[in-house]
């Protein structure tokens, strides 16, 4: 099995600080300070437009901050996303899967064993050799985190993973999370379904317009929340 | 109108019976073009992807530079790689002047900015849809290159085949560096000017028919292969 290493050592803590993020001029992100640690599942949460999955791109390292830093307080651990809208490529699952060992050199011969296993874990192996790219969405939502999976992440993102899901594709995801949170994976997601967030978060980010508001625990900010913009969102009133 | 017909009917004769001097023209103008492509393609690919991937001083000058010469007129590059390899001319003691490898050079020459310019328009749209996820996965730009030629093989295809039109159609350049010798650097088109003139008109029709039904059934199989790989690979 693919035991990641993050059971063996305590998985870094990601530090933003004064993290801003300016596109043409227009601040898209307030300067936000906000430290991930531990193997927990943190839920940013927020209305369209908070800046919510800006905000994880930063923390990923996709996009550079205009100002501030974002830090890695020891060795920066291995890291992996899943994005609101797979993008495999066009040959089969699993060559999807080995081109992934490919590039993190894994030997040839021992790719494809590990890329069965990866299918497997995620319920797809009967649809190894169908084309990536014309699978259901759920099932291409899947095969991206058998893809994540296979680079043994300390650390998961997950952005909108499941926003265009059927409840089943989206109950498929949320036990494939629970598996990774289960082998010692920091779970780092956004979401705007409240119920998905009751159902998977230790702790809860929550963005309003380009600003960090809170960042408490699930059972606070669920019952508690500290900011009225926290507790509009949650009686489901629309703000914006 | 009755002569023409007649022209007509003489090329199919031709063409049924095969004609030996028709057969060995025929398969030169195939070859020359083939290996220009290829070779225009084998430079061009990597150039427009990494011309996609890559922000450098000077990159809209190349793009710009690249897309002017995709219309360059085909006497100009011809007679450009004619000084090139005249007796008088730097690569001149190559003797390559009126043969075969002339107009390769010179239909490569045609061809690699047909095949750069578009290469790079294709990676880069799909480069807008990869790029988080290889940049996520770990990839280097250098090692995004490989990745998107792959993944963009069907509009490549459509990309080779405007190359291989161009250098198949053309007639200035490869009369100027061949030559047009009968039997060494005699291809389709060049052939098609000199019978015409001489008033051969079956010859040049039958040569002319010979040409639409080849890029035509390149073409086709080209779209065949295309739509099937399309309806596969999503």
């Amino acid at each position: 099995m693919n035991a990641p290493t993050s059971i063996l050592a305590p998985i870094a803590d990601l530090r933003l600080e004064n993290v801003s993020f300016q596109h043409r001029g227009q601040s898209l992100l307030a300067p936000t300070s906000l430290t991930l640690s531990g193997c927990r599942r943190t839920i940013i949460m927020g209305p369209n437009g908070a800046g919510k999955s800006l905000l994880m791109r930063l923390a990923h390292g996709l996009l550079t901050p205009t100002s501030g830093r974002v830090r890695w307080q020891g060795s920066e651990p291995v890291q992996a996303m899943v994005f609101q809208r797979p993008v495999l490529l066009r040959r089969s699952a699993l060559d999807n899967l080995t081109y992934v060992l490919a590039i993190h050199k894994v030997p040839r011969a021992r790719r494809k064993a590990q890329a069965m296993l990866a299918l497997d874990t995620f319920g797809l192996t009967a649809l190894a050799h169908r084309p990536a790219r014309v699978l259901s969405g759920g099932e291409q939502q899947r095969l991206a985190l058998a893809r994540a999976w296979l680079l043994n992440p300390a650390v998961l993102f997950l952005d909108e993973a499941t926003s265009s899901l059927d409840p089943a594709a989206i109950k498929a995801v949320e036990d494939a999370v629970m598996t990774f949170h289960a082998s010692g994976t920091r779970i780092v997601m956004t979401t705007h379904d409240l119920h998905q967030a009751k159902r998977l978060a230790d702790d809860v980010v929550f963005l309003h317009n380009g600003q960090l508001l809170e960042h408490s625990p699930a059972d606070t900010f669920f019952s508690a929340p500290c900011s009225s913009q926290g507790r509009a969102f949650i009686q489901g009133e629309l703000i914006w | 109108m009755s002569s023409s017909d007649n022209a007509f009917l003489t090329a199919l004769q031709l063409i049924l019976h095969m004609d030996s001097d028709l057969f060995s023209i025929v398969t030169l103008s195939l070859q020359v073009s083939f290996v220009a492509v290829a070779l225009a393609a084998l430079a061009g690919l990597p150039l427009g992807a990494a011309l996609a991937l890559w922000r450098f001083p000077g990159r809209n000058g190349v793009i710009i530079v690249l897309n002017a010469l995709m219309g360059l007129p085909p006497v100009v590059a011809g007679l450009c790689v004619y000084l090139l390899l005249s007796r008088a001319g730097p690569l001149g003691q190559l003797g390559l002047l009126f043969s075969p490898t002339a107009m390769v050079v010179a239909q490569f020459v045609l061809v690699l900015p047909i095949i750069a310019s578009l290469t790079r328009q294709q990676v880069e749209a799909l480069h807008d849809e990869y790029a988080e996820q290889l940049q996520s996965l770990g990839l280097s730009t250098t090692r995004m290159i490989p990745t998107l030629l792959w993944d963009a093989r069907i509009g490549l295809v459509t990309v080779m085949l405007a190359g291989f039109g161009r250098a198949s159609a053309e007639v200035g350049a490869v009369m100027i560096v061949g030559g047009n010798i009968d039997g060494v650097t005699r291809v389709m088109t060049t052939s098609i000017v000199l019978e015409t003139s001489k008033g051969n008109l079956p010859l040049a029709l039958g040569l002319g028919i010979i040409l639409l039904a080849l890029v035509t059934l390149i073409n086709a199989l080209a779209h065949l292969m295309g739509e099937t790989a399309k309806r596969r690979l999503g």
